[in-house]
């Protein structure tokens, strides 16, 4: 759309022009590119600024993987509902709240002394982004979806990890529309610790498979 | 297509690098990029699938040298100048508001569709990977071609991704096709070297397999 031309040359001649160039001149080129598009859009009508910015408060601020953790440590303290997350993981995450684009077709696979779940989407980066929110970058990095569907324990050195010896490996690629949500081993030493305090044991990595739960004596009381 | 995005089981790539504290946004032009994107798509003038194939037809080069949103706002720029949006915005197209797109957003959609056909296959069922090589969108990944597994879940009939996938401008093929999860043994997708305990699974449509004699 030629973009890369306009903003190089604004970026070449910026004291002859305008203020909105001047102000461009200013910005890295990705910014230059990106907010040039988007005052194209919002001229032609295409897009609002202030639906804009309420997309980033949502996918920046309200979704993030405390909903995963929240729905995990759920599944921890009450065995109801870990039996109706991993027979119909849809109902039972949208019974907290936790619905959206990119979390249509939930699937909560366990993790168990002889399985450890791991995803990954090998073609793009698909990842359940109502209970996780937006992906990290090396979730997405060729990288990760290289490796993981080869080399899984290869990943998970990468992050520290390492499996006791006999646990089975699954990989989940997640080449259509389901997103996986791996529920992690409760650690030893929680039974007496509060759905709240658990769900801090719950990190990203560990819904993911590429990490496991805490320990509470690795979490700040 | 046969593009530098089906990254399964390539080696080059090094460790995987991850980041401590990552924030869900880096860059301010990242969060431009990611609310622009979705909120053009949510005009409907096209989908998920034509999408990502407009990411994954990237220049190879282009692709593998850019980070996530440089390649979504890459493949935003060559859609809508594709589709000519900013030189004739197509008639009563308007912008959603803040309150229609965190409604859609934060709503449930589904990607089930209506058939007449029974699926083809059960759980247990072993089933082969037909060998695919299509030019345009597929959600076959190349390491999963022509593997024998074994189906573990029936999905249910979902929009097929090769013909939802229809040229920008066109109408996709609404049929939709049974979905299953197909499991595969580490030996049979990566040879007699592969970790022996290890499985990996695609959710694979109906028309990328075929019985096993």
């Amino acid at each position: 759309m030629g973009s890369d031309h306009s903003h190089s040359h604004s970026h070449g001649h910026s004291h002859d022009h305008g203020s909105d160039e001047e102000e461009f001149s200013t910005l890295s080129p990705m910014d230059a590119r990106v907010r040039a598009l988007e005052t194209l859009l919002t001229e032609r009508g295409l897009v609002d600024r202030a639906a804009l910015d309420a997309v980033v408060e949502r996918y920046e601020q309200e979704v993030g993987p405390h909903n995963g953790a929240q729905v995990v440590a759920r599944a921890w303290t009450d065995p109801d509902y870990r039996a109706w997350l991993l027979e119909d993981a849809d109902e039972a995450i949208a019974s907290l709240g936790h619905v959206g684009r990119q979390g249509e077709h939930m699937v909560v696979v366990e993790n168990t002394p002889e399985q450890h779940n791991m995803v990954v989407c090998t073609l793009c980066s698909c990842y359940p982004w109502p209970v996780l929110g937006l992906p990290p970058v090396w979730y997405k990095s060729p990288a990760y979806r290289a490796k993981a569907v080869i080399d899984p324990r290869g990943v998970l050195a990468d992050f520290g990890v390492t499996l006791p010896e006999g646990t089975r490996i699954k990989v989940w690629d997640s080449t259509a529309e389901v997103r996986y949500l791996v529920l992690p081993m409760r650690p030893e030493g929680t039974e007496g610790l509060t759905e709240e305090r658990l769900a801090e044991l719950v990190t990203r990595d560990s819904m993911i498979g590429t990490g496991l739960a805490l320990r509470p004596e690795e979490v700040a009381p | 297509m046969n593009g530098v995005h089906d990254l399964g089981g390539m080696q080059s790539f090094g460790p995987v690098l991850p980041e401590v504290d990552e924030p869900p946004i880096h860059e301010d032009w990242e969060r431009r990029t990611l609310a622009v994107t979705l909120a053009v798509g949510a005009l409907g003038l096209w989908n998920i699938d034509q999408m990502r194939h407009q990411r994954e037809k990237l220049p190879p080069a282009q692709y593998l040298s850019s980070s996530y949103y440089e390649i979504w706002q890459a493949a935003l720029e060559n859609t809508i100048e594709e589709l000519g949006l900013l030189e004739d915005p197509p008639e009563g197209v308007r912008a959603r508001t803040a309150e229609e797109l965190v409604t859609a957003f934060s709503s449930r959609g589904s990607y089930v569709r209506p058939t007449d056909r029974p699926a083809r296959y059960a759980v247990g069922q072993r089933v082969r990977t037909r060998n695919l090589n299509p030019v345009g969108h597929t959600r076959l990944p190349r390491y999963a071609r022509g593997k024998v597994g074994t189906v573990i879940a029936v999905r249910g009939p979902h929009v097929f991704p090769d013909r939802n996938a229809a040229p920008l401008g066109t109408r996709p093929d609404p049929e939709p096709e049974w979905l299953y999860t197909v499991d595969f043994d580490g030996r049979e997708l990566w040879g007699e070297d592969a970790d022996p305990t290890l499985t990996v699974s695609v959710d694979a449509w109906e028309p990328y397999l075929e019985e096993v004699a």
